[in-house]
C-alpha cells in the first residue's frame, strides 16, 4: 500500500481522490455526469499538446517552458494566415499548422540560442521572454497586414480584433473527426488520436540517438560532454521542439475553442500546461510522456467539473480561483521542491 | 617551549560521515607561543578536524563527533563557529572572507564596531552610536604593522587588492581580536608569492613569541619545517606521527604522508614490465588551466601495453593530465596518439581517436546517477561511435536487444552488483557506480584508457575488484593505461612507470620498485628526479 502511494505521488493521489468526490457530488447534485466526461475528454485533447510542449525543454535540462507563449503566437500567426486565404477543413487546419511549425522553428532557434546565455536561469528568462513576445505582437496584432473583414475590426477596418471566430472554417475538425458516442458519453476520436499521435512521437524520439544525447545533456551536461554530446546543441534543439510544439498546440486548442485569441490572451498560456505537467509526476529536471498524460487528464477534469457542482453545491463559481490555486499551488510545490 | 600550558588539546576524535570514518582517534594538542605543523594529503581528515574545532553545522548535521576538546583548560563543546570566536580561536582562511566595498579598517572591525555616545544613541539606542573611525584605524594599523608589512593602508579598499594584501587583512583582523590564544592557517601560503610568503612566516614566529598558539596547515612541508616546533602528520584520518620540527625531514614527512598503505588489498604480481612497446601516446609541452589542478607544461610518452600512473600531492597538476587529454578542461600543447593529432578542448576528436576517460568525478561526470545502469553503460558508445542503434524506416532508434545483451555480459564480467541491467544507478554502491564508469569506458572499445582516482571512496573490498579489473585488462587484453591516483601504494601495485608531479610539472618518472624516500623527495619537489628504471623516459 505504501509502495502504491509512493510509485503514484501524493499530489495525484490528492488530485484523484477530490476528483472523485466532486463526481460523487456531481451524481448526488442530479448533475448531467456523462456531458460532463465528455467536456473533459475535450478538454484533455485540446490542452494535451501544449503539456506536451514542455517535455522536450524539461529533457534538455531547460527546466518549463514558461516561454510557451513564444511557440503559441506563432502557432497564431499560423492560424491567421490560413484564414486570411479562406481555408476550410482539415486543409485550413492543416495548413495552419504547417506555417505554424515553419514560423516556430526559427523562433525556437534563436528562443534556445538565448537560453544558452542565460544557464541556471531558464525559467525566470522564459517566463519574461514570453511576456515581451506577447506584448510586442499586441502592436503587431494592430498593424498586421490582413484584410479578411472576418478578421478584422468592423469598426475602422483596420487592425485584428481580439478574438476571432473560426468555426466555419476550421473549428472543430479534429472535434468532429470520427465522433462516436457511447452510453451518451461523446468520445471525440479525432483529437485524441491527434493527441495521442504526437505523444507517440515525442516517445519513440526519446529512443533516438539525439533523444538519448539530449536527456544526457539535461541529466547531467558534464556527463554529456564528456560523452561526446555537444550540450548547446542539444538545448538549442529542446527549446525548438518546445517551441513547435507550442505552436501545434494552440491551433489544437484553437479549433476545439472555435476562436483564435489574439492580444493578451497567450499571456498565461504556460501556466496551464507547466502546472498539468508538474501535477502528472514531472519534475524540473526529468519528465515522460505518462507524466503529461496522467497530468493534462487530471487537470482538465478537475476543471471541468468543478464549476457546475461547485456552483449547485455552495451556489457560487469558485472553479476560476480553483484553478488558480491548483495551479500556481502545484507550480510553487514543484519549484521549492529539491531533486533528489 | 617545553613547560608551557596547552592551549588547544583534542582527544581521541572520532567522525563519521554517512558509515564512512573520516577520522579515527585522533590527538592533538597545541601549546603556548607553539607553532604546530599539520599536514597530510587532501582527504586525510584536516578540514574535518579544524571543522569540528570551530563547530561548522556541516558536523552536527551529520550525526556529530566523539572524543574530547580540552581548550584554555575548559572542555570545550562548540556547536556553531561563533562560540569558537567567542572563546579565542581565530581562523585564516584559504578563500577570503573579506567584503570587497569595504575598506581595510572596517573589514578588520566588522562587528566589533568601536562607537561613540550621540544624541540619537542616547536618546533610543546603542545601535545608533557614532563610529569612532579613528580610533578603529588606529587600532588596524596597529594589528598590521604587528605583521611588519608595511604595503597596507588602513583606509584602503579591499576590492583589487593584490591577493597576497588580502591574507594579512585577514589574518591582521584575527589578531585584532583581543582575546585570541589560539589562531588555525589554512594554507595561507598557497596564494603568496614567495617573499610574501617570508614575509608571512616571519609575522607567524612573532604571533607565537606573544604566546599565541599557532596552527599551521600546509602542503609546502618546508615552510612546515622552516618554522613550525612540531609537526602531526594525519593520514586517512589518522594520526601517524608526531615530529619535533628539529628531528625530522622533508623526505620523512613526505614518506608519512603517502605511506605504502596495503589496506589489507593482496598483492597483484605478473609480469610488472613489458617488452617496450612503441610509443602510442605522445604528450608535448601540455598545459591544462584546470581549476586547482594546474598543469604547467608536461611532456611524456605512453608505451603500447603498458600502465603508466600519474602520482603526487593534491593540487599539482596530476588530475589536469588527463582532464587535458581528454578536452574537458582548456588546454594546450600537442597530443599525439598512434601518429594522429588530437584536437585539444574538444571531447569528441579524442573519444574518436579511440581514448576513454574514468573521470575522478563519479558522481558528477562518471554516471548519470539517475538512468538505468544499461543506458549508463552505452551511452558514451551511442554517441561517439553509433553503436547499439537499429535502423528504423528512416531512423536510427536505440537498439533494445542488443544493449541489453551487453549489460548482462558487462554486469557478469565485471561482477557488478546490481538487480539488473533496469536499475537506476544512483541505487548502486559507489564501489559498483565506479565499476560502470570503468565499463562504460570499456564500452567503447578503446585503444588506451585513461582512469583518474578510480579506487577514490570506496570499500575495501570494492577497491581489490576495480584494480584487478585494470590488471586483467592490461595484462591480458593489453589495453594500455593511463592511472592517476592520489594513493601511491595502488600505482605502485600495477604501474609500469610512475610519474610523480610537483607544482604542475613533473618532478620525476620513476618504476613501482623504487624507494619510498625517492617518491617522497619527488613528490615534495625536494629535486627533480629522472630516475627511469628499464625504460627510458621521453621527457
Amino acid at each position: 500500500m505504501k509502495r502504491l502511494i509512493e510509485s503514484v505521488g501524493i499530489p495525484r493521489l490528492l488530485v484523484g481522490l477530490f476528483l472523485l468526490i466532486l463526481f460523487a457530488l456531481a451524481g448526488f447534485q442530479r448533475l448531467p455526469v456523462k456531458m460532463l466526461i465528455s467536456s473533459a475528454l475535450v478538454r484533455i485533447g485540446m490542452n494535451g499538446v501544449l503539456v506536451l510542449a514542455m517535455l522536450p525543454s524539461i529533457r534538455a535540462g531547460l527546466g518549463l517552458n514558461f516561454g510557451l507563449p513564444l511557440g503559441v503566437i506563432t502557432g497564431i500567426v499560423g492560424m491567421l494566415v490560413s484564414l486570411e486565404l479562406r481555408l476550410n477543413g482539415l486543409v485550413g487546419f492543416f495548413f495552419a499548422l504547417l506555417v505554424g511549425i515553419l514560423l516556430s522553428l526559427p523562433a525556437g532557434y534563436l528562443y534556445g540560442l538565448l537560453l544558452n546565455r542565460v544557464k541556471g536561469e531558464e525559467m525566470m528568462v522564459g517566463t519574461y521572454t514570453g511576456f515581451s513576445v506577447v506584448a510586442g505582437m499586441c502592436m503587431f496584432w494592430l498593424l498586421a497586414p490582413f484584410n479578411n473583414p472576418e478578421m478584422i475590426w468592423v469598426v475602422g477596418g483596420r487592425g485584428l480584433r481580439v478574438t476571432i471566430p473560426i468555426s466555419h472554417r476550421f473549428g472543430g475538425v479534429l472535434d468532429n473527426l470520427g465522433k462516436f458516442s457511447v452510453g451518451g458519453i461523446e468520445v471525440p476520436v479525432g483529437l485524441l488520436a491527434f493527441f495521442a499521435f504526437l505523444c507517440l512521437v515525442v516517445y519513440l524520439f526519446s529512443f533516438t540517438r539525439t533523444g538519448m544525447a539530449m536527456k544526457a545533456a539535461g541529466m547531467n551536461p558534464a556527463f554529456a560532454r564528456a560523452s561526446g554530446v555537444n550540450v548547446e546543441k542539444m538545448r538549442i534543439l529542446g527549446a525548438t521542439q518546445s517551441t513547435v510544439l507550442g505552436a501545434i498546440g494552440i491551433i489544437v486548442y484553437a479549433q476545439s475553442l472555435g476562436f483564435v485569441q489574439l492580444y493578451l490572451a497567450p499571456l498565461m498560456m504556460a501556466f496551464p500546461a507547466v502546472a498539468a505537467v508538474l501535477l502528472g509526476g514531472a519534475g524540473t529536471s526529468r519528465a515522460t510522456v505518462f507524466n503529461a498524460i496522467a497530468g493534462v487528464t487530471l487537470f482538465q477534469t478537475l476543471l471541468t467539473i468543478s464549476l457546475p457542482v461547485t456552483q449547485s453545491v455552495i451556489g457560487g463559481d469558485i472553479s476560476e480561483v480553483a484553478k488558480l490555486i491548483i495551479s500556481n499551488g502545484m507550480i510553487l510545490y514543484a519549484l521549492t521542491r529539491k531533486e533528489a | 617551549m617545553p613547560s608551557a600550558a596547552t592551549v588547544l588539546e583534542m582527544k581521541g576524535i572520532t567522525k563519521e560521515f554517512y558509515g564512512n570514518p573520516v577520522l579515527k582517534r585522533v590527538n592533538l594538542d597545541v601549546k603556548q607561543g607553539e607553532i604546530h605543523g599539520l599536514v597530510g594529503e587532501n582527504g586525510a581528515g584536516k578540514t574535518t578536524l579544524m571543522n569540528i574545532l570551530f563547530g561548522m553545522p556541516v558536523i552536527h548535521e551529520t550525526g556529530g563527533f566523539s572524543g574530547q576538546i580540552v581548550f584554555d583548560g575548559k572542555e570545550f563543546l562548540p556547536r556553531e563557529p561563533r562560540q569558537a570566536m567567542t572563546a579565542g580561536i581565530g581562523m585564516v582562511h584559504q578563500e577570503f572572507m573579506l567584503i570587497p566595498g569595504f575598506s581595510v579598517t572596517e573589514n578588520i572591525k566588522l562587528n566589533r564596531e568601536i562607537t561613540k555616545q550621540n544624541l540619537l544613541s542616547k536618546l533610543f539606542s546603542r545601535k545608533l552610536e557614532t563610529l569612532d573611525m579613528t580610533t578603529m584605524a588606529a587600532h588596524s594599523r596597529k594589528a598590521i604593522d604587528a605583521l611588519d608589512f608595511e604595503g597596507i593602508d588602513e583606509w584602503a579598499s579591499v576590492a583589487g587588492m593584490p591577493v597576497g594584501h588580502k591574507q594579512f587583512v585577514e589574518i591582521a583582523r584575527e589578531i585584532d581580536k583581543e582575546n585570541v590564544r589560539l589562531l588555525v592557517f589554512d594554507e595561507p601560503t598557497a596564494v603568496l608569492t614567495e617573499s610574501e610568503a617570508a614575509i608571512l612566516l616571519d609575522a607567524l614566529k612573532r604571533l607565537a613569541l606573544r604566546g599565541i598558539g599557532i596552527l599551521f596547515i600546509s602542503h609546502r612541508l618546508d615552510e612546515v619545517l622552516a618554522i613550525c616546533d612540531r609537526v602531526t602528520v594525519l593520514r586517512d584520518g589518522e594520526v601517524v606521527a608526531e615530529r619535533k620540527a628539529g628531528e625530522t625531514t622533508v623526505i620523512e614527512l613526505a614518506e608519512l604522508m603517502v605511506g605504502r598503505k596495503m589496506d589489507g588489498l593482496r598483492s597483484l604480481d605478473g609480469p610488472k614490465l613489458l617488452e617496450a612497446g612503441e610509443d602510442v601516446l605522445v604528450v608535448e609541452n601540455l598545459i591544462v588551466n584546470m581549476p586547482g589542478e594546474r598543469v604547467k607544461g608536461v611532456s611524456f610518452t605512453v608505451k603500447r601495453g603498458e600502465i603508466l600512473g600519474i602520482g603526487g600531492l593534491a593540487g599539482h597538476g596530476k588530475l589536469g593530465i588527463a582532464n587535458g587529454i581528454m578536452g574537458l578542461q582548456p588546454a594546450s600543447g600537442s597530443v599525439r596518439f598512434m601518429g594522429r593529432e588530437i584536437r585539444l578542448n574538444d571531447p569528441v576528436s579524442a573519444l574518436r581517436a579511440g581514448l576513454a576517460f574514468v573521470s575522478e568525478d563519479r558522481r558528477n561526470i562518471g554516471v548519470l546517477l539517475d538512468e538505468t545502469l544499461e543506458d549508463n553503460l552505452v551511452l558514451t558508445a551511442v554517441q561517439v561511435h553509433g553503436r547499439f542503434l537499429r535502423k528504423a524506416g528512416p531512423f536510427t532508434m536505440r537498439d533494445a536487444g542488443s544493449i541489453w545483451r551487453h549489460a548482462l555480459e558487462t554486469i557478469k564480467e565485471f561482477d557488478i552488483r546490481t538487480t539488473g541491467p533496469k536499475q537506476v544507478v544512483r541505487r548502486l554502491s559507489g564501489g559498483n557506480q565506479q565499476k560502470v564508469c570503468i565499463a562504460r569506458a570499456i564500452s567503447l572499445d578503446p585503444k588506451l584508457l585513461l582512469v583518474s582516482e578510480p579506487t577514490r571512496g570506496i570499500d575495501v573490498g570494492a577497491k581489490q575488484k576495480v584494480l584487478e579489473i585494470l590488471y586483467r585488462l592490461n595484462r591480458e587484453k593489453g589495453l594500455t593505461i593511463i592511472m592517476t591516483s592520489s594513493e601511491l601504494g595502488e600505482l605502485r601495485r600495477i604501474c609500469h612507470r610512475i610519474i610523480i608531479m610537483y607544482d604542475g610539472k613533473i618532478a620525476g618518472i620513476l618504476p613501482p620498485d623504487a624507494s619510498d624516500a625517492e617518491f617522497g623527495l619527488a613528490m615534495s619537489g625536494e629535486r627533480s628526479t629522472e630516475r627511469s628504471g628499464k625504460h627510458e623516459a621521453t621527457h
